[in-house]
């Protein structure tokens, strides 16, 4: 029924990205529902998705970009088929049947963390949404919305997703020292998904420097 | 290969590194046959440009052969190219509206977030020049890698050399944006803030676009000749004061555009300026824009102000009301190269502007870390270096004697 699952006879790899989305990064907990009219008797603001009151003490992340290319042609790219393209830590996807699929995602210090996402929604050429199973290491949730940008300037590309760090506030710091963090992760995936569907490839620095550490064939800090 | 690396505040170095590989479809990697040292490399040099690592490859303005390509690059083995500064992707919104040096996707997602943490938003990428615009190796080496290859490189037809055309690369468009952004209209003065080698360009592109007189502002007698030899009529800020010289060149009204080519170091021993160098060693500030204030305070009332002068993050003194009651229009930013660089191979083509007499010394790849040396403690004769790779080390060339104002 999901796009998403539309290449579930390919390589488990493939379908690494189902659900999790950019989140490949990540995890989460619970869908960060935003009522704006529930709570707050003021005028909203016009960005639907932001506020600065929080409701709730799971890590939440959302970012809008523009992309520069029709809202269909995005909707499409944003396929299972094309995940490992732009999606940069996730190690391997299994497909449970039923819209679930199980993800092995790279986790600070060499760990992997498994994540069981069920797609919930799918609304064609405009929103995907999921939500985790039981069965997920991780609580998470999240959604990736299209909206054509005014002006014949593209898509307005947002994804939103909230999770329960794993390790709590500790685990998420050492995560973000790591360049682990699924709010990096997922930051940075998306940056490669305007990248890939700008420019046809993903932006490397990949470069020859004077640090032994480095090779010129992989992109640095 | 050989590579020109920054190891750290004055510190440079010549360093063996790997080559450069091709990594995306629409790269191509270049052999580099004419290198130049910039004024902003100077920055770097003095370790004002934050995101700077050890063992980074500098140099921005190079030009070179294609040796390979990647499958989608537009260029073919053995062209002569130039490369422009910024990198830029040519399908962005910016790119798409000439605003080449915003791309929004030549600075990598592992690079980005710092710089939009800085900035407000990531800026574009740039070679060699700090992690900040993207943390690529610059072209002061034997080779380099060129991504988006087609869309930045000028190819070069036969038989004109590199001296000619090395600066499309970066000072040549930067100069002439620095007029464009001027808007320059028939009749106008234009003042014109250093007399390095963009503020040369912006001399003669100034002209070039309609100012009936353009005046240069600078102390090293080498770069005020050079300026009057390019049409400027001359100040020694040593020598005169010069918002009251300004104001009595134009019957007191001020320019009509002041164009600030010094950036965040400004030389001279002004009150503003000696508090900002004390500032600016100690950590407590980045910019001394001593040359900008002035500027401002120099510009007539509705006037125009151009900033091709490089600024890296916070000022102090900035005289705000003074640009808001004065009525300025400000006009800044990286130089959008690749949209100006047809156009000005033409015209240097067409015998327009003096690319070939700004430049002191040719030298050596592997004598750069005493270039920089000279570069930064010897302004007024070395006006500007060519580092060339196929020299052998310690065959530098000094032009011919040049003349003093």
């Amino acid at each position: 029924m999901s796009h998403f699952y539309k290449s579930s006879k390919s390589d488990p790899v493939l379908l690494a990205a189902a659900g999790v989305g950019l989140a490949a990064a990540g995890v989460g907990l619970a869908l960060w529902k935003r009522s704006r009219s529930a709570d707050s008797n003021s005028l909203s603001s016009a960005a639907p998705n932001w506020t600065k009151a929080r409701s709730s003490d799971r890590a939440l992340f959302g970012k809008s970009l523009l992309i520069n290319r029709p809202r269909d042609e995005l909707f499409a790219a944003w396929n299972v088929d094309r995940f490992p393209e732009f999606m940069e830590n996730v190690a391997a996807v299994e497909d449970l049947g039923d819209n679930i699929s199980k993800w092995t995602v790279k986790a600070p210090a060499g760990h992997e963390v498994t994540l069981v996402n069920q797609v919930t929604e799918v609304i064609e050429g405009e929103a995907i949404y999921w939500q985790s199973t039981s069965a997920s290491d991780v609580a998470n949730s999240g959604e990736v919305k299209f909206a054509d940008a005014p002006g014949g300037r593209g898509t307005y590309v947002s994804l939103i997703l909230a999770y329960d760090p794993p390790g709590g506030k500790l685990g998420g710091l050492a995560a973000k020292l790591l360049q682990r963090e699924p709010e990096v992760q997922a930051r940075r995936d998306l940056h490669r998904f305007k990248q890939l569907m700008e420019t046809g490839e993903v932006t490397s620095n990949a470069s020859p420097s004077a640090r032994s550490s480095e090779r010129p064939t992989e992109p640095h800090i | 290969m050989r590579a020109v690396t920054w190891q750290g505040r004055h510190k440079i170095s010549v360093e063996t590194v790997p080559d450069p590989e091709i990594v995306n479809p629409r790269d191509a990697i270049l052999r580099v046959t004419s290198t130049a040292i910039c004024g902003s490399d100077l920055h770097l040099y003095d370790g004002h440009i934050p995101g700077m690592r050890a063992g980074d490859v500098v140099g921005h303005e190079f030009m070179g052969e294609v040796v390979e390509v990647g499958a989608s690059s537009t260029l073919k083995k053995d062209q002569r190219v130039v490369v422009p500064f910024t990198i830029s992707c040519g399908q962005c919104f910016f790119c798409e509206r000439q605003q080449y040096s915003a791309c929004d996707n030549s600075n990598p997602s592992e690079t980005r977030d710092a710089s939009e943490l800085m900035m407000g938003h990531a800026m574009g990428g740039a070679f060699g020049y700090a992690h900040l615009t993207g943390g690529y190796a610059g072209g002061q080496a034997e080779y380099v890698r060129v991504p988006y290859s087609d869309v930045g490189p000028v190819v070069i037809p036969d038989g004109m050399p590199d001296d000619d055309v090395l600066f499309l690369s970066d000072i040549l468009p930067t100069g002439w944006q620095a007029a464009v952004n001027a808007d320059i209209e028939p009749g106008d003065t234009v003042a014109v803030w250093g007399c390095g080698p963009v503020g040369l360009f912006t001399i003669q592109s100034a002209l070039l676009l309609g100012a009936a007189r353009v005046i240069a502002i600078d102390h090293f007698p080498t770069r005020l000749a050079l300026a009057r030899k390019y049409g400027a009529e001359i100040l020694d800020y040593g020598e005169v004061d010069v918002r009251e010289a300004l104001d009595e060149m134009t019957g007191g009204i001020g320019p009509d555009a002041c164009i600030d080519c010094v950036g965040m170091e400004s030389h001279g021993f002004t009150v503003d300026n000696v508090l900002d160098q004390v500032k600016a060693k100690f950590y407590l500030a980045t910019e001394r824009p001593h040359a900008l204030r002035q500027a401002i305070l120099a510009c007539r009332k509705g006037g125009r102000l151009s900033i091709p002068g490089v600024y890296g993050g916070f000022a102090d003194k900035f005289p705000l009301g003074q640009l808001m009651e004065k009525g300025l229009t400000v006009k800044s930013g990286q130089t959008h190269v690749q949209r100006y660089t047809g156009d000005l191979l033409d015209m240097i083509r067409d015998g327009k502007f003096d690319t070939v007499s700004l430049i002191s010394h040719h030298a050596p790849l592997e004598d750069a870390a005493e270039m920089y040396r000279h570069w930064h403690s010897e302004q007024d004769r070395y006006t500007k270096i060519v580092l060339r790779p196929g020299l052998e080390k310690g065959g530098v060339q000094a032009m011919q004697e040049m003349e003093r104002a």
